[in-house]
């Protein structure tokens, strides 16, 4: 009984958004019409209570479907008010802000949005190139597309080298802290494949029936987890063309620029298009969300991302088109800007919901896998 | 001229509006609710019981036809019609496929519903769900809906529906569906209904409206009034003990107790009135509704201890704590000396035996009554936990007569081009009781007979009036 003292406890002690959230769950725990939807409803009905650590494990369980919203009898205008999206929504902000690392930089979450995002990109191109200009490489003279000529190697590599990898510590140590408080336990071979499986296909924005999500209404739609998808796997190939540059760079010994149809050039414009596309139409979907499961007060991080993985895509994609041109040296100064501002805004902006949500599927992969310790007279 | 008007908006009326349109009809759909409100009581539902002859996808072994009968004649004590509803029963067989076709998805029994795995296929997300998919489909069919219109009157001319009246407005068709719900959540009718007790009390002033608030039953009186034949007695109703702090309409599945069973429930006086071990809960929770609706004040206690912490579905409010029971009495306001004297007899009665709530098991009492006859053991380990219970009304069972043609009746004859459809008519199969599913079963199988009936109507006398 000590451990329930302990969880009522600690439940009464919740505010805010995460006591909102507790009384939606208890709500939702009575009714459980939605268990088909996702992870989340199935994980809840293992709880009686929902304490701060459960609160954080289920918002981050939550991909924000929507369907759980237009399916529910609760939602508004019942007085019951019952919205879960919206309060994961929120719960999933704090999550951020809590374990961000270090914890004083976890105020940039409420800061990091679309303005941010544009002014720190269009500040660091500027600085570029403002660098290239003193040199006297900025225009006129075709470099043949060597990037070398504005940006010494050495100099580009050591940068954004030493802000990636902050950005990596950064989310690693919150994320680790996230993982310790859900208190998940071992991970076994087929839990890791399977949360593995969940975060690379997006099973949970299928709606439980592969119909897909809600956008602008209650119609399921596939639109958002394929615009998910070009924006991830375009992600990677771009992240894969700058690894096996790498490679080539220090491994073969060659040098860029990589012929059109060599390997980085081939993954990066492919990667390029998806990461145009894919952030383009969530974007979209973003400006047309059902206001009833659109949180507003994140609409500032999500779009200042999808805006820095367009433009870092977009400007990419130009520095292609006239690496040959007297132009090589301006595109690469607003590439190299916008894609420092990505790396430097990574560990506290939208990009962290990846990583405390494969956390969180890797808990329901671990948890779903033990025998439930609630005994319901029905069953 | 409009083909067909469906009057309603919940599962009934939306079968029937989408297997008129699909016979060919044109079909206007009125829903009095406004449309966050749509659906009548199927948001509040969450299954269909169908029959099946084997494993169905989410269905397993088989349901035969006549387990289904003999389970309806059991709840209903024999007030039933065995035409409708074996009608009724062979069409859940085979609506399935059709309520795929427009949009429904079917799941796996939730959490605490193992026991319906067999008998009943669970809608993902839910009755609102379904009603959101049937009204796509519906919209996109080219059926008009038409929200927040609330038909005061009908106009009709020897026993056929000529148009209905929404204000001063006048909506003409050449056949129409009822599928407007019972009157549960008409508080007047429901007083009126149940009149004064042997304690001079109005018991339905303490009645929860756990279904929706729009079903005032509007067009069921004045089908009444206007010599339709009418079915059931007005206070049999879909009815169960509910949280008494649920609000007073659209409570729905959220506020049910479901500890009964584990505990024992005492009324005003601190008295036990009823067998909480008589069966297995899912079996029972539809008379307690009714029990407690016969306890002075209608209202009762559900006392449980921390042994059945768990082992119930989780209720939507916390329950009352004590660490004592006369601790509990006193935080439930109930009187001490004979809440305890209850616990005391009740406590003593308890023989020993295998406690298993998943059997009917020995522990039973003896030598006090009520008897507890099974999963009875003393209420001695705290903390204790008390729930008020009052009862909460889904939906009334009093409505319109019908053939198996979903006709509405005058003076013994079939209406040539009026039907009905959901709870206006379920009181034809459902005289008293319930068992869980078969509000759905009865709404889509005369939704659609009604829905065809009213399209062959409609369409038949248009090539009638062509010839």
């Amino acid at each position: 009984m000590q451990r329930l003292e302990a969880l009522i406890a600690e439940a009464s002690s919740l505010a805010g958004d995460e006591a909102e959230a507790a009384r939606q769950l208890q709500i939702c725990n009575a009714c459980r019409y939605c268990e088909g939807f996702c992870a989340v409803f199935p994980a809840m009905t293992r709880r009686l209570e929902f304490g701060r650590a459960d609160i954080h494990y289920l918002a981050n369980l939550c991909h924000n479907c929507g369907a759980c919203l237009h399916a529910c009898q609760y939602a508004p205008p019942h007085e019951f008010a019952v919205s879960l999206p919206r309060a994961m929504a929120r719960v999933r902000g704090k999550t951020y802000v809590d374990y961000a690392w270090p914890e004083s930089l976890g105020a940039l979450y409420h800061r990091n949005g679309l303005t941010i995002a544009l002014l720190l990109a269009t500040s660091l191109a500027a600085f570029l190139a403002l660098a290239a200009s003193r040199t006297g490489q900025l225009v006129g003279r075709p470099l043949a597309g060597d990037f070398y000529a504005v940006f010494p190697h050495g100099l580009l590599a050591a940068t954004f080298g030493i802000v990636f990898a902050f950005a990596c510590l950064a989310l690693a140590i919150g994320v680790t802290r996230f993982w310790r408080d859900l208190a998940a336990g071992r991970a076994s071979a087929p839990a890791l494949g399977e949360a593995t499986a969940s975060v690379l296909d997006l099973r949970f924005l299928g709606g439980g029936h592969g119909r897909g999500c809600n956008d602008e209404d209650d119609a399921f739609t596939l639109r958002r987890r394929r615009f998910h998808h070009l924006t991830f796997y375009g992600f990677m190939l771009c992240f894969a063309a700058t690894c096996v540059a790498t490679l080539y760079h220090y491994v073969l010994g060659e040098r860029a620029p990589y012929p059109m149809l060599s390997l980085p050039v081939l993954l990066g414009t492919i990667g390029g298009i998806g990461l145009l596309a894919g952030p383009a139409g969530l974007l979209w979907l973003n400006l047309r969300r059902d206001p009833a499961h659109r949180e507003d007060s994140q609409n500032a991080m999500d779009r200042g991302f999808i805006a820095l993985l367009f433009l870092a895509s977009a400007t990419g994609l130009a520095l292609l088109a006239w690496r040959d041109s007297g132009a090589m040296a301006l595109w690469l100064a607003i590439h190299l800007g916008v894609v420092m501002a990505l790396f430097l805004t990574l560990p506290y902006g939208k990009f962290a919901h990846g990583v405390f949500r494969s956390a969180a599927l890797l808990k329901w992969a671990i948890e779903k896998r033990v025998p439930a310790n609630l005994k319901l007279s029905e069953d | 001229m409009l083909d067909v008007l469906v009057i309603g908006g919940g599962n009934a009326a939306l079968c029937a509006a989408l297997t008129a349109r699909e016979a060919g009809a044109s079909v206007m759909l009125l829903e009095s609710a406004p449309k966050p409100w749509r659906g009548g009581n199927s948001p509040h539902t969450r299954n269909i019981r169908c029959m099946h002859d084997g494993p169905q996808d989410v269905l397993v072994d088989s349901y035969p036809e006549e387990e289904y009968w003999q389970d309806l004649l059991k709840v209903t004590a024999g007030r039933t019609d065995e035409t409708l509803a074996r009608v009724a029963i062979r069409a859940s067989s085979t609506c399935r496929d059709w309520m795929r076709r427009h949009g429904v998805h079917f799941q796996a029994p939730l959490s605490g519903t193992l026991h319906l795995a067999r008998t009943n296929a669970f809608f993902m997300g839910g009755g609102k769900a379904l009603v959101n998919a049937y009204c796509r489909s519906a919209e996109a069919l080219g059926v008009r809906i038409r929200y927040g219109a609330h038909v005061h009157a009908l106009e009709l001319a020897d026993g056929r529906f000529v148009a209905a009246r929404i204000g001063t407005d006048r909506i003409e068709a050449r056949a129409c569906v009822l599928a407007a719900g019972g009157f549960e959540s008409n508080r007047e009718w429901l007083d009126e209904a149940w009149g004064t007790n042997e304690r001079g009390e109005r018991p339905a002033q303490n009645f929860l409206i756990r279904g929706t608030r729009f079903n005032t039953g509007v067009l069921l009186r004045f089908m009444l009034d206007a010599g339709a034949e009418r079915i059931g007695d007005p206070t049999q109703a879909h009815m169960v003990a509910i949280d008494a702090r649920a609000p007073l309409y659209d409570g729905g599945i959220c506020t049910r107790i479901d500890c009964v069973s584990l505990g024992v429930v005492v009324n005003r006086e601190g008295e036990r009135f009823y067998d909480e071990g008589e069966d297995f809960w899912p079996k029972r929770y539809a008379i307690w509704g009714r029990l407690v609706a016969a306890q002075p004040g209608q209202i009762a206690w559900s006392i449980i201890d921390s042994k059945a912490i768990g082992r119930f579905m989780p209720p939507v409010f916390d329950g009352t704590r004590a660490d004592s029971l006369p601790e509990l009495a006193r935080s439930l306001g109930l009187p001490e000396e004979a809440f305890l004297a209850t616990l005391a007899h009740y406590n003593a009665a308890c023989r020993a035996g295998t406690f298993d709530h998943t059997a009917l098991d020995d522990c039973a009492t003896e030598g006090v009554v009520p008897a507890k006859t099974h999963w009875a053991r003393p209420i001695d380990t705290p903390p204790y936990f008390g729930y008020a219970v009052r009862p909460g009304v889904t939906f009334t069972y009093l409505g319109l007569k019908v053939n198996e043609r979903a006709a509405v009746h005058f003076g013994g004859a079939p209406s040539g081009n009026l039907f009905t459809a959901g709870e206006m008519m379920a009181g034809n199969i459902l005289g008293q009781g319930y068992t869980a599913g078969v509000g759905m079963t009865i709404g889509t199988a005369f939704g659609r007979i009604a829905g065809s009936g009213a399209a062959a109507a409609a369409l038949g006398g248009q090539h009638r009036a062509a010839a």
